[in-house]
């Protein structure tokens, strides 16, 4: 059924506290654990950005498909991503989702509608066009979002992509987080546009900049996109200015060479965790029974992850073909 | 049996799979009207503009995006116009399409196919004549076809349509319009299994793709002189059937690997190590290799002629590993 994006109410902002929530506990402890060298390789944590993930994949049915990139664990877990398989992947456990083989870079969980986190800057775009290619041979009317950044927005096959599913009316919705930075370049010097959304009009198709902080804005944005897409209408691009709190990946400080401290302190006023917290008008109370639900899951998490088994060697040579 | 060309049989295997199956899709440039070789003449017609698309020229485009499709469950069968185009999809093809499945844990499959001509003999020059099946030989998780006959073209392909992996199909334009008996009904080829194309006794020579042609060419000439050349053809070479290689070579003491890609790091190369590793002891004679020599394949007829192999450069390096002084 294409039906008009409902109003939120209170329990929908609600739900989407819990799952930012989720999010942001996740990525502290991630980072925590990356920093005591426990996970090993590269980790992009997307604290800053959560209200993206969420107001997304609110807009979403489990059967629409969503890719995601390398800072990719919000996207994955508003998916409804497994816990504690995620976090196994991460430690390298052979229970992990890849199976210990992706990483932090790779997630996927299929079974929920997550074909994965693609770490190839820009590589997700045309894979998601194909998608859209088969859902709409399919008729099932699903959609599938493609999340990737400003600095993705300059690859050809973000174009490539945008001109593919503009021709067919491809039910694909392309979600911008201009998280500002790609890795150190700024968007100001990497991006001939002031707003990424402009870019749309070249392919005859809508583009909308929202509020990347927050999460309604997404989800409204997200949810007429989505609706235009299951119609047959066809792509959409919207672009969702945010900021990442974090540094792009290992080693890299919040502020230093590239972005000063008022800048963080000032994108950090508007962390989107708060601004949903008031929308939600959420008590102390039923702010203590959400952190005390996250903590029990984050927990079980990482009982089941560091209680699995490393992975046999012989695995490494497994599922190279089908 | 009856005949037909190497373009008729891809077309009816593309026919023939489009039919039994309707997840297998269609896509390149102009493939709707078949407009440069042909070889999906009259595929739109009859299964029409779903599932058979003519793209925009955007190879990174829609190579991935038939990775996606097949990630969705489909089976996409997408057509590089020239083999040389497939450098703008090598990010879909090596880091998604052969990683997929082992990067995300065996949760999914990629059953797609990328045909594509490739080879010179027809003066189009550096950026159109190239060979680059050693390449893929070179990604684990892909699988590489390289048909020399009308058989064996649609036999390849209607098992590579099935198979559950990417496979990188590599045609010949000049095998196109040559003509060979081909068999009725669900013929296919199963990947891994290298096809002995002339029986003989004196040497063996491994021929890849278009160059099966020249050296059973070569093996019909030096039976004259009292050489006799058994013809191998590996059909896939990846997986690759080293054994059957090496199972003429063990009966022959002696090999040529003839292919028209670049020497370096060849198909040859990669044949040469597996023979001297599963028939170190029988051979009596260096293998030999012929290849394109290592510059770009030019347009100027006669300066490409001297690039690519000739039946001339496989006879040469025959007689030099038969001790025969030329």
């Amino acid at each position: 059924m294409v039906t008009k994006p409902k109003a939120l109410t209170k329990k929908n902002l609600n739900e989407m506290y819990r799952t930012m929530l989720r999010i942001r506990k996740f990525e502290e402890k991630t980072d925590e654990l990356f920093m005591a060298g426990k996970i090993k390789g590269a980790v992009h944590v997307s604290i800053g950005q959560e209200a993206c993930s969420v107001g997304v994949c609110s807009a979403l049915n489990q059967d629409d498909a969503i890719l995601t990139t390398h800072r990719g664990h919000g996207h994955s877990i508003a998916k409804g991503t497994r816990l504690p398989e995620m976090m196994a992947e991460l430690l390298g456990k052979s229970t992990g989702l890849c199976r210990a083989r992706g990483g932090s870079m790779h997630i996927a969980d299929v079974s929920k509608g997550h074909y994965g986190a693609h770490s190839i800057v820009g590589a997700n775009m045309p894979m998601a066009a194909g998608m859209g290619l088969a859902y709409q041979l399919e008729k099932k009317r699903r959609v599938v979002v493609v999340f990737f950044g400003d600095g993705a927005s300059n690859q050809g096959s973000f174009h490539e992509s945008m001109n593919l599913c503009a021709i067919w009316k491809l039910p694909v919705i392309f979600f911008c987080e201009n998280n500002q930075y790609a890795v150190s370049f700024k968007v100001d010097r990497s991006t001939s546009v002031k707003d990424i959304s402009v870019r749309a009009q070249s392919y005859d198709c809508p583009g909308v900049t929202v509020d990347g902080m927050d999460v309604a804005a997404v989800y409204e944005a997200t949810a007429e996109a989505v609706r235009r897409a299951r119609k047959g209408d066809g792509p959409s691009l919207v672009e969702a200015k945010t900021y990442r709190f974090f540094g792009h990946s290992r080693g890299d400080p919040q502020f230093g060479p590239y972005r000063t401290e008022e800048e963080v302190k000032k994108w950090r006023k508007r962390d989107p965790l708060l601004l949903v917290e008031k929308m939600a008008k959420l008590t102390a109370a039923e702010k203590k029974v959400h952190e005390e639900v996250i903590v029990k899951e984050m927990n079980e998490a990482l009982e089941f992850a560091n209680n699995s088994p490393a992975p046999t060697l012989e695995s490494a040579l497994e599922d190279v073909y089908a | 049996m009856r005949e037909l060309t190497y373009a008729d049989a891809l077309n009816e295997a593309l026919h023939e799979e489009m039919e039994r199956d309707e997840k297998v899709i269609l896509f390149g440039e102009d493939i709707e009207l078949a407009y440069v070789f042909g070889v999906s003449k009259g595929i739109f017609t009859r299964f029409g503009k779903d599932r058979v698309r003519d793209t925009p020229i955007s190879e990174l485009g829609f190579v991935g995006m038939g990775v996606g499709a097949a990630m969705a469950g489909y089976r996409p069968v997408v057509e590089i116009m020239f083999e040389d185009f497939i450098m703008l999809a090598m990010d879909p093809l090596v880091n998604q399409a052969a990683k997929l499945r082992y990067m995300l844990g065996g949760q999914i499959s990629i059953p797609l196919v990328v045909r594509t001509p490739g080879g010179g003999g027809v003066q189009y020059g550096p950026t159109h004549s190239q060979c680059l099946e050693a390449w893929f030989m070179q990604v684990p998780g892909m699988k590489v076809a390289v048909p020399s006959d009308p058989a064996d073209a649609k036999g390849l392909l209607k098992a590579a349509i099935r198979d559950d992996n990417p496979v990188f199909f590599s045609e010949h334009k000049m095998l196109y319009k040559t003509k060979g008996p081909v068999p009725d009904g669900d013929h296919i080829v199963p990947f891994g299994s290298a096809a002995v194309k002339r029986a003989g006794t004196d040497i063996t020579l491994v021929g890849i793709g278009y160059q099966v042609v020249n050296c059973l060419k070569v093996a019909d000439a030096l039976a004259g002189e009292g050489i006799s050349a058994e013809v191998v053809d590996p059909r896939s070479l990846a997986p690759l059937d080293t054994a059957t290689i090496a199972e003429s070579v063990r009966k022959t003491n002696r090999c040529v690997v003839v292919e028209e890609g670049h020497l370096h790091s060849g198909v040859g190369a990669e044949i040469a190590a597996a023979i001297q590793e599963e028939a170190f002891d029988y051979l009596d004679a260096p293998i030999g290799r012929v290849a394109a020599r290592q510059a770009p394949i030019p347009f100027e007829p006669t300066l490409e002629e001297y690039v690519l192999p000739s039946p001339e450069r496989i006879t040469e390096a025959v007689k030099k590993a038969m001790g025969v002084t030329v």
